[in-house]
């Protein structure tokens, strides 16, 4: 029979191969519910994993949606190292989308974008802080659980945001649509290329990408943030504060969230409407726990999670499945990785049937 | 005809990444035997117990139980087979109570009142005082490994295996400990024995198999030995004895005065005002069985617990009680705990992260790590006290207890402190390092460091102190010079009996 057999220390090669090993696993799945459903598997896995690569365009859709899910993941990874359960990115995502947006909606002809786009994103920045930051408050002085506050508080930014394009800043001349109108286009990201939609955003994720891995590996104050998380006592004991670890982490989580609420209603979109919260707060948890909480693993997860997100859509039109088939993806992978993980600390191995001993 | 050996092990062999743990180790242990089994930290005997107990796999060798060939799948199954064993690293979760950690062990037919009933029972018969509805994270490092041997003895084991089972008991307690052994190998069990106090070895073990380096260097009758010629076997020459001057204390370097704390959590125990002052120069050393206060002292000492009035501890004459641990380290105070994983060091790090616990040396300026002179840094160390490591970037849980006791304590000397305070520095240690150790300590005494020594061992306290307190309920005694204390005083002491003459105690 299969035994599973604890190693003496984690496998390095696992920690790598896992997350492979899981997206083989999700795609063997996919497969089978491929068929199920009475479609083409080669059909449904290239409209997944071919359809998003196929073009620039293409390429370049996959990076517009792997942005603002890199950049909420990198937040949530130093939250998850301080042992911190921001579970509520997707409402730091979208007060960061209605905090930019009420300075967007203060630009006019003359505006600069020199100053208008910086404001627009520190805005966004400050709207994820505030909200993240009333759960830190709530956890340090109340000890409320950090996990139940900031997931329940992604329905209250849902509803400030329903509030607001459905009243104050519905657009008057919107056809009574609920929305905002349109931003200034002094208050639009810079887009890098004509033809297609990636803007500066990119370099933003990117260069969070190296602070965090300088933050987490090469200082001081990183290396203390994660104590709390692997030895809580020996935090404590070395004098680091628990309080202060969970204000920083949940505050540039909640800003990183926010950033990337900023971007997406500046960039893409261009004005705010109530389909702002797409689950980029939710699937970034994915994205961090796949790229194993590591700024250059989260790069790699980041765009496979993208691929799903346009492979979803591209089910829906193409081949007339539900586009609920990009949840079903996501949770393919994490629950695949969270199995193939017992691999790194066990060994599988084939042992005959143990003789009884009298 | 001779008897069947109750276990018998042939040519085992254990290979770990960076050591070879087991070397074609072979030995017998006859029904009836309390079987010792010596060797210095590292020499392979953790390992060699977790083999027989099936929390390891052994890369070749035969095991025997009673004659028939065995594999030891799990310690499930060394369970069914009789084997129970007191591990020195414990096996207990924290969260849950000692009804519910022994609990889990026994067969599931049981309900927990009756486990409880059963762990009442036995504590009765063996003088082990245990509250079985205590969370087992209120408990302190003595009262978990009561709990331990309770788990092993509600087996009704045929071996037993003791992994240090004294290094946290008193005196008093370790008679007692040793008339249950006794007991039970008058009731047909066998014992096998890990311990680094040769007396005790020699008082208690009919046979003693000697490891060095993970091979079977010798094996003897202990009470035919000397502590020197065991020790020699053990570590292949004797250790470096102490020779301690007489101290010049200096000027004081931390004062406690009338320092009162209410407990924390509701196991815990409420500290009475107590005074108590270390100047330069000293050693000043704390008895007292675990539970009686060390803990929450320490934590107000160390920094971990800020709510004394600020007044209440001094530290060259600043007032430091409501400080955190990082101002108190700036000052010059360095503290080694007693628990080594997960407090005194993080345990699934590196010894060269690890040093980032309490040293900022490799820091510059604005929070920069530099990983090189950090490197350097856990080098020296490493050298200096002679820890075995795999090397810099060894986890600190590859290392043995006493390996990382000796880190642990280098890291803190090596900050050249203004004052040391040290909790059980030697606890499961075994002599070599022990005498290394303690010998570092006097070192920095002489040097002109003040330290403060908290411990349960008196043959430590009155080896490293110039002067002793004790520590019974909650409250601290009187100070008295090392000259006149002798252990039947600091025993009565113990039990907080310090305010009538010695005579009258019994």
């Amino acid at each position: 029979m299969l035994k599973l057999e604890a190693r003496p220390q984690p496998s390095g090669f696992w920690r790598i191969a896992s997350p492979l090993l899981a997206l083989v696993l999700t795609v063997v799945i996919g497969v089978v519910l491929f068929l199920a459903l009475g479609k083409d598997p080669v059909q449904g896995l290239k409209v997944f994993f071919w359809e998003p690569i196929r073009s620039a365009y293409a390429l370049g859709e996959l990076v517009v949606k792997a942005t603002p899910l890199l950049i909420i993941a990198l937040g949530l990874a130093l939250c998850f190292r301080s042992n911190v359960w921001n579970i509520g990115a997707e409402g730091q995502y979208v007060m960061g989308a209605v905090f930019a947006t009420g300075v967007a909606l203060m630009a006019d002809k003359a505006s600069s974008p020199w100053v208008m786009v910086p404001l627009v994103l520190l805005a966004g920045v400050l709207g994820g802080m505030v909200w993240a930051g009333l759960t830190a408050f709530l956890r340090d002085r109340f000890h409320a659980n950090e996990i139940l506050v900031s997931l329940m508080l992604v329905y209250v930014a849902i509803m400030v945001l329903g509030y607001l394009v459905y009243g104050p800043w519905k657009d008057p001349l919107g056809y009574n649509f609920p929305q905002t109108k349109t931003f200034e286009a002094a208050t639009q990201i810079p887009r890098l290329f004509k033809g297609s939609r990636i803007n500066m955003g990119v370099f933003l994720a990117l260069l969070g990408v190296l602070l965090l891995w300088v933050f987490l590996f090469r200082t001081r104050a990183g290396w203390a943030q994660q104590i709390g998380g692997l030895a809580p006592h020996a935090a404590r004991y070395a004098g680091f504060s628990s309080s202060r670890a969970i204000w920083l982490a949940l505050l540039v989580s909640g800003g990183a969230a926010g950033l990337a609420g900023a971007l997406e209603v500046a960039g893409p979109i261009g004005q705010l409407t109530p389909y702002i919260p797409v689950g980029y707060g939710f699937a970034a948890i994915i994205v961090a726990f796949v790229g194993r909480l590591h700024p250059a693993g989260m790069v790699f997860s980041a765009v496979l999670m993208s691929m799903f997100y346009i492979g979803g859509e591209l089910a829906q039109s193409r081949l007339g499945l539900p586009k609920s088939l990009t949840g079903v993806f996501q949770g393919l992978l994490l629950f695949s990785l969270l199995a193939c993980d017992v691999l790194m600390n066990y060994r599988l191995r084939w042992v005959p049937k143990r003789v009884e001993v009298a | 005809m001779s008897p069947v050996p109750l276990l018998s092990l042939k040519g085992i062999r254990k290979q770990y990444p960076a050591v070879l743990a087991n070397d074609n180790i072979s030995l017998d242990v006859m029904p009836g035997q309390i079987h010792a089994i010596l060797g210095e930290n590292g020499a392979g005997k953790s390992t060699l117990m977790k083999i027989i107990f099936g929390a390891v796999q052994p890369d070749a060798g035969d095991i025997r139980f009673n004659g028939q060939a065995v594999t030891v799948r799990n310690p499930q199954q060394a369970r069914e087979l009789g084997i129970s064993m007191v591990f020195q690293h414990f096996s207990l979760f924290d969260t849950l109570s000692v009804a519910q950690n022994v609990w889990l062990g026994l067969d599931k037919s049981l309900s927990l009142a009756e486990v409880t009933q059963r762990i009442c029972d036995k504590a009765v018969v063996y003088g082990l005082d245990i509250e079985p509805e205590r969370p087992v994270h209120t408990l302190s490092v003595g009262e978990m490994q009561r709990v331990e041997i309770i788990r092993a003895l509600l087996c009704e084991p045929r071996l037993l295996i003791l992994d240090e089972p004294t290094s946290v008991l008193t005196p008093q307690a370790v008679d007692k400990l040793f008339d249950v052994l006794r007991q039970l190998v008058a009731e047909g069990c066998s014992i096998l024995y890990i311990s680094h106090k040769l007396h005790e070895i020699r008082a208690l073990c009919t046979h003693c198999t000697v490891l060095r380096a993970g091979r079977v260097s010798g094996t003897c009758i202990p009470s035919e030995e000397t502590n020197a010629s065991l020790s020699q076997m053990m570590i292949g020459s004797e250790p470096p004895a102490l020779n301690p001057k007489v101290s010049q204390p200096g000027a004081v370097v931390l004062e406690v005065r009338q320092l009162q704390l209410s407990r924390q959590d509701p196991f815990g125990m409420n500290l009475s005002p107590m005074d108590l002052h270390v100047r330069q120069g000293e050693i000043v050393g704390i008895a007292g069985v675990s539970g009686n206060g060390q803990r929450e002292l320490l934590y107000a000492l160390s920094g971990e617990d800020t709510r004394a009035p600020a007044d209440s501890i001094r530290l060259l004459g600043q007032a430091v009680g409501s400080q955190g641990p990082t101002q108190r380290r700036a000052l010059g105070l360095h503290f080694v705990p007693d628990e080594r994983l997960g407090r005194g060091a993080v345990p699934s790090l590196s010894l060269v992260h690890n040093l980032l616990l309490t040293r900022s040396d490799a820091i510059n300026g604005v929070g920069w790590i530099d990983m090189n002179a950090l490197k350097t840094q856990a080098e020296s160390i490493i050298n200096r006290y002679q820890v075995k490591a795999g090397g810099a970037h060894a986890l600190a849980q590859s290392l043995s207890g006493g390996n990382l006791q000796k880190y642990i304590v280098g890291r803190e000397i090596d900050a050249a402190p203004k004052l040391l305070i040290v909790s059980q520095p030697t606890w499961g240690v075994d002599v070599g390092a022990s005498a290394q150790i303690r010998g570092a300590l006097l070192a920095l005494r002489d040097a002109g460091c003040a330290v403060l020594v908290v411990s349960e061992e008196l043959d430590e306290l009155f080896e490293l102190s110039d002067r002793m307190h004790v520590i019974a309920q909650g409250r601290l005694s009187p100070s008295i010079n090392r000259a006149d204390a002798h252990v039947a005083l600091i025993g009565s002491w113990m039990s907080g009996l310090w305010n009538q003459p010695a005579g009258k105690v019994n």
